[in-house]
């Protein structure tokens, strides 16, 4: 899998996922940085990944979106590329009119850093092709404006076409209120495009890829991408 | 030519901060306030002379950037 991952002046979360991606490839993806006006011949997968890109100035993401590179990315996305966003990267994505929605501040107006548990919504597509329908896992969190909104038309279009990717649950497994800190629409922690290859999630499952930092749980993310874009 | 835009956050979207000031409010006396919603105003100082031609110009450049039409709403005033 020959991966790139975007860096914008105050992303900080590029090292943990280049991390992630290596341990699941055995390839180091390429760090490219934001005034790139075009990507790498033959790229398998771009990232977007988390941080404080431009200092969130305007809205969260709202900068980035605009940078050069974006721009490729969004012509890499409409010629059928995979494009994985977490956290801020989630938020660019929003942004640039990648994926559907808004992220509003939290609905408690705190940030949160902590752990959440994520159940995964829909199986079979490269970012969730190891895990099993419905299966919980635990990924550590860190936003101030992760908050997923939007309309009821298109939350209810999202459901029905499966484009849900993951939604914050409890231990149980249950998408309950208390187990949305964020205050999400309809417990909403990841979004797909139509096409399944452009994936946003708020939570980081790069953070927990090893067992030095406290668990795999994060991992089947990226051995999925790795096994299906293997020269894709 | 100036202009001012306000970016509001969309009626029916939740709006915490607004929510958060109007408890503050509650809590230093301020009694009879039904809702506070918080925003931000941007001032753009513009080339253009026409009123009416700035106002498109800051519209579209709202539409564009200064405004996300999926959870904020804006209004341009020429000033």
């Amino acid at each position: 899998m020959k991966a790139a991952i975007i860096v914008f002046p105050g992303t900080n979360r590029e090292r943990d996922m280049r991390l992630a991606l290596t341990r699941a490839s055995g390839r180091e993806p390429a760090m490219l940085f934001h005034r790139e006006a075009v990507l790498p011949q033959g790229l398998d997968l771009v990232v977007l990944p988390g941080g404080f890109s431009y200092g969130d100035y305007l809205r969260c993401g709202a900068m980035a979106a605009q940078s050069p590179i974006m721009r490729a990315v969004k012509e890499f996305a409409a010629g059928g590329g995979h494009v994985l966003g977490v956290c801020n990267g989630f938020q660019i994505m929003i942004e640039a009119g990648l994926l559907p929605g808004g992220l509003l501040r939290n609905a408690t107006l705190r940030f949160l850093s902590m752990d959440c548990r994520l159940r995964v919504e829909r199986a079979g597509t490269a970012f969730t092709a190891q895990w099993r329908q419905g299966d919980c896992f635990r990924a550590p969190m860190a936003h101030g404006d992760g908050n997923y909104f939007a309309d009821e038309a298109t939350l209810d279009r999202l459901e029905g076409e499966g484009l849900v990717a993951f939604r914050y649950v409890d231990e149980a497994g249950q998408a309950t209120e208390a187990a949305n800190r964020n205050g999400s629409a309809r417990n909403i922690a990841g979004v797909f495009s139509d096409n399944l290859r452009v994936c946003g999630l708020m939570p980081h499952p790069e953070d927990l890829v090893d067992p030095l930092m406290g668990g795999e749980d994060g991992l089947p993310m990226f051995q999925s991408l790795a096994e299906r874009l293997v020269g894709a | 030519m100036k202009a001012r835009v306000y970016v509001m956050p969309k009626a029916g979207v939740l709006d915490p901060q607004g929510k958060a000031i109007g408890h503050a409010l509650e809590g230093l006396g301020f009694g009879g306030v039904h809702d506070v919603r918080a925003g931000k105003v941007i001032e753009l100082d513009l080339a253009e002379a026409d009123p009416a031609k700035a106002k498109q110009i800051a519209e579209d450049m709202a539409r564009k950037l200064l405004a996300n039409t999926v959870i904020e709403s804006f209004r341009v005033e020429i000033v």
